[in-house]
């Protein structure tokens, strides 16, 4: 069966009851206390850019120190630490997890779908207020005594317990693993909500094959992240018992600075298979959304159907599954036993070709394509370039005896800042251009949008481009400063300075954006329902921005995929997935 | 005109990333073990991985220039193509393969270590480094992080008759023979440390509670710069040393200068 159209006639008509929905009574129930999955996407959204905001600053202090080292006499040995590690926390999880699955997630699921809210919205808001909770909780360890933990974002034992690691005596690390732990409780509730709409809530016509791939992508994440989570969950768990009741489930018998401690027969290397076995998963949690988003996006502005959709299908499910069995990439040079290093390496260079084939898609999306550089189309051509970069050193970095020399080394950094920070967020503004209007009903100011595209692309190219090389040259990562070394040379601090400085410009390219954001909501130009003329149910509602229950009175229904551009013979180049007949517009369309 | 930008730009792009790799004065260290293949196989690497990138980037170009919106353009509809799909899925898999056999190859030999290999101990703990080599017998004693003491900082059982002759070397150069493998067995004493020296490539993580080990075969005379490449607290960029390599002759004159672990507990006694 094709996947593209269905016989019309085989759908009868709409009959649809008003589903049972939580109205809001008042202001705080509307906008504080909400139970409208828009609005608390919304929330996601804005909490998660507010908490990156913290995360950009810290980066921009880390880069000071690396380009400029002995300038900043604020910024002590422990400062650093804090900063990474706060730094790299922030953006894997209260940012890119949160604004990916509670944000667009959130916002887009019930859309894409033609449900008109998640099917538990009572748990979902409370998924939110947990989240919030858990930022408060991880801001608050800013500002106790001993600062936040500086154990790295992997937060190894035994050093992250310890007292020659900022906060691992103190409060740190303890409000970091709370954190943690309530994250992962929030989440669970919203994530569960996500996977149960999309099986349950679909409109008539919205068949599984049929779904934005935007949706898959964020279907498939949330499932991984409900079976990845859990072993973050458990190691937090233990790591907190470790440090507050004197338990030895990481720590083994040590030494330290001389003294004995009591701990005896726990396992470092336990925590760290624990926590791959929810790192590597987590990578695709934030990949996978945006690899569906992106394809959407390429789609809608190339004016061309989706190349290979069921490809792109199986390859979002084929690296969610895959994603299980790669953990230990990140451990060749830890000591477990070396003929692991076989197996992952293998697993791991198997995954980049499903991840290939998508690569390949997007290209063959642009190909033959009516391609209008919209903004929204440049961050998906910027993310393309980004990721298959950051992919592409991948390969060396899995390949587990390319890794050994690399491994540690700034190359490291370099990678995962262009395949999992770059990159997803390339997809996140690109996501935040093309549904703004949607959200607001007014577009975001194209001027500022193309100078914080070129400056955000390029800078961030730029940045990371070049670092790979100072870590093949053999500089280690997380060192508060590289000193003497006979083997760098002075080449190498004229490039951090180099970055640093590039970095800082990026960063301010970040204010303007956040300033276009707050302009356009009032200063915009009005966007009308479907500015970009495309096909899924998002823009096909009755009201811009679409009221509570999304649909008015009656839900859409859906007769064909979401690729229908340009398909020969029909009176305009787009076909809305709710329209039965290429030729003829639907109730929906029109109003 | 602002079309024409972005192909250019990512034609640039592309183009000036071969050039820097070619221009660029960061590279690696000049090699000073047997680890030679390591090198190769990333050079490999490097020569796929490059092709297949600046591919991507030019094509991406290529359909700006080629397929961008003009007044009356139209977008071919085509959703799929099995054949092309086909083609391209079995070309990758060619491409991971070449990448990925050389790789298996040379990390067997990696993690297989010669009989004749011999065993020294490095141990890590915040934020210095410490060896131990084996005396005449050739063997280690055994050691026990109950045994740690101001007199033993390493933790070497006094008992054990095959320790007595270690030498124990702290706060001090690590002096290796050039062209006799070597197994360094890798211990740490309170957290993870990770013994890196850029030039010898080779490098494996200590865990307090495990021994972990790799072996090499230093093959260039000269003094190296020792590294911690594994977060170990505030200390961890400080966490500093130096292997000097040496010929036998040389290696073994300085042998004979060390104190034994006998030696050191009498003179404590």
């Amino acid at each position: 069966m094709s996947v593209t159209s269905g016989p019309a006639e085989a759908i009868p008509a709409a009959e649809v009851e008003d589903v049972e929905l939580y109205h809001p009574r008042s202001w705080l129930t509307k906008y504080v206390f909400c139970q409208d999955a828009k609005v608390i996407g919304v929330q996601y959204a804005l909490t998660a850019i507010a908490i990156g905001l913290v995360a950009l600053v810290l980066s921009w202090l880390m880069r000071l120190q690396l380009g400029f080292p002995g300038t900043f006499s604020f910024i002590s040995p422990e400062a650093y630490l804090q900063f990474i590690t706060m730094h790299g926390m922030i953006m894997v999880i209260y940012l890119l997890t949160a604004l990916f699955l509670g944000g667009f997630g959130n916002y887009l699921i019930p859309l894409m779908l033609g449900a008109r809210d998640m099917v538990f919205p009572y748990v979902n808001m409370l998924s939110y207020w947990v989240y919030l909770l858990a930022v408060l909780v991880l801001v608050a360890s800013f500002f106790v005594p001993g600062g936040p933990t500086g154990a790295g974002w992997t937060l190894y034992p035994p050093q992250a317990i310890l007292s020659g690691t900022p906060g691992g005596q103190d409060w740190g690390i303890i409000l970091m693993l709370a954190s943690l732990i309530l994250f992962i409780i929030g989440f669970t509730m919203g994530g569960l909500n996500y996977v149960v709409t999309v099986l349950q809530a679909r409109t008539r016509g919205m068949t599984l094959m049929r779904m934005p791939l935007t949706v898959w992508g964020i279907f498939t994440a949330t499932v991984m992240a409900l079976l990845a989570f859990p072993a973050l969950f458990v190691s937090a768990v233990m790591l907190l018992l470790d440090r507050l009741l004197g338990t030895s489930f990481f720590m083994p018998a040590l030494a330290e600075m001389g003294q004995q401690l009591q701990y005896d027969g726990g396992s470092p290397i336990l925590f760290q298979h624990l926590f791959w076995f929810f790192g590597h998963p987590e990578v695709y949690i934030v990949a996978l959304p945006a690899f569906g988003i992106v394809s959407d996006l390429i789609s809608t502005h190339a004016r061309r159907n989706i190349f290979g959709y069921r490809m792109m299908v199986w390859a979002i499910v084929a690296i969610g599954a895959l994603s299980f069995v790669v953990w230990a990439h990140h451990m060749y040079v830890s000591g477990m036993h070396p003929w692991f290093g076989f197996f992952f390496a293998t697993t791991t260079l198997i995954i980049a070709i499903p991840t290939a084939i998508k690569v390949y898609n997007w290209l063959l999306t642009l190909w033959r394509g009516d391609i209008h550089l919209t903004v929204p189309m440049l961050f998906a051509l910027a993310f393309i370039v980004t990721f298959v970069n950051g992919g592409l050193t991948g390969l060396f970095l899995g390949n587990v005896v390319v890794d050994v020399p690399l491994s540690d080394t700034m190359f490291v950094v370099a990678h995962f800042h262009m395949v999992m920070g770059v990159a997803p967020i390339f997809v996140i503004f690109g996501g935040i251009y093309h549904w703004y209007p949607k959200i607001t009903g007014r577009m975001l100011n194209e001027a500022m949008g193309r100078i914080h595209f070129w400056v955000s692309f390029l800078g961030a190219y730029m940045i990371f481009f070049p670092m790979h090389y100072l870590g093949l040259l053999g500089v280690p990562r997380r060192y508060f400063e590289i000193g003497e070394m006979a083997f760098v040379p002075p080449s190498a601090a004229t490039l951090n300075a180099f970055i640093s400085i590039v970095a800082l410009i990026v960063g301010a390219a970040q204010i303007l954006f956040l300033f276009n954001l707050a302009w356009s909501l009032r200063h915009g130009r009005p966007a009308g329902g479907n500015p970009w003329r495309a096909t899924t149910l998002e823009w096909q509602t009755p009201q811009t921005p679409p009221g509570h229950g999304n649909w008015g009175r009656e839900l859409p229904v859906v007769y064909r995929w979401a690729y229908d551009y340009n398909v020969p013979g029909a009176d305009q180049d787009f076909i809305p997935q709710n329209q039965p007949s290429p030729g003829r517009a639907s109730p929906e369309a029109a109003a | 005109m602002n079309k024409m930008a972005v192909a250019v730009v990512l034609i640039l792009l592309a183009v000036g990333s071969v050039v820097f790799h070619f221009l660029s004065p960061w590279w690696w260290t000049p090699i000073a073990s047997n680890w030679q293949y390591i090198d190769h196989t990333l050079i490999i690497t490097f020569w796929i991985t490059g092709a297949v990138f600046t591919a991507i980037v030019l094509f991406m170009a290529y359909c700006i220039l080629r397929f961008r919106h003009r007044e009356g353009r139209s977008a071919n509809y085509g959703p799929e193509n099995r054949k092309l799909e086909a083609w391209l899925t079995v070309g990758t898999a060619l491409g991971v393969a070449a990448m990925l056999a050389p790789g298996l190859i040379v990390w067997h030999s990696f993690v297989t270590v010669p009989p004749d290999a011999t065993a020294i101990e490095i141990v890590g703990r915040q934020w210095q480094w410490s060896y131990r080599l084996p005396g005449q017998d050739g063997r280690l004693g055994t050691t026990d992080i109950r045994q740690i003491s101001p007199d033993n900082p390493l933790g070497l059982n006094p008992e054990d008759p095959a320790g007595q002759d270690d030498v124990v070397i702290e706060a001090e150069d690590l002096h290796l023979p050039i062209g006799r493998p070597v197994k360094v067995l890798l211990r740490s004493i309170d957290v993870l440390h990770d013994f890196y020296v850029p030039e010898f490539r080779a490098k494996m993580d200590m865990i307090p509670g495990t021994v972990t080990y790799f072996w090499f075969t230093p093959t260039r005379t000269g003094t190296f710069e020792v590294l911690c490449a594994e977060l170990c607290g505030v200390g961890h960029s400080a966490m500093r040393g130096r292997v000097v390599v040496q010929e036998e002759g040389e290696y073994h004159a300085w042998l004979q200068e060390q104190h034994t672990f006998a030696r050191q507990l009498a003179q404590v006694r």
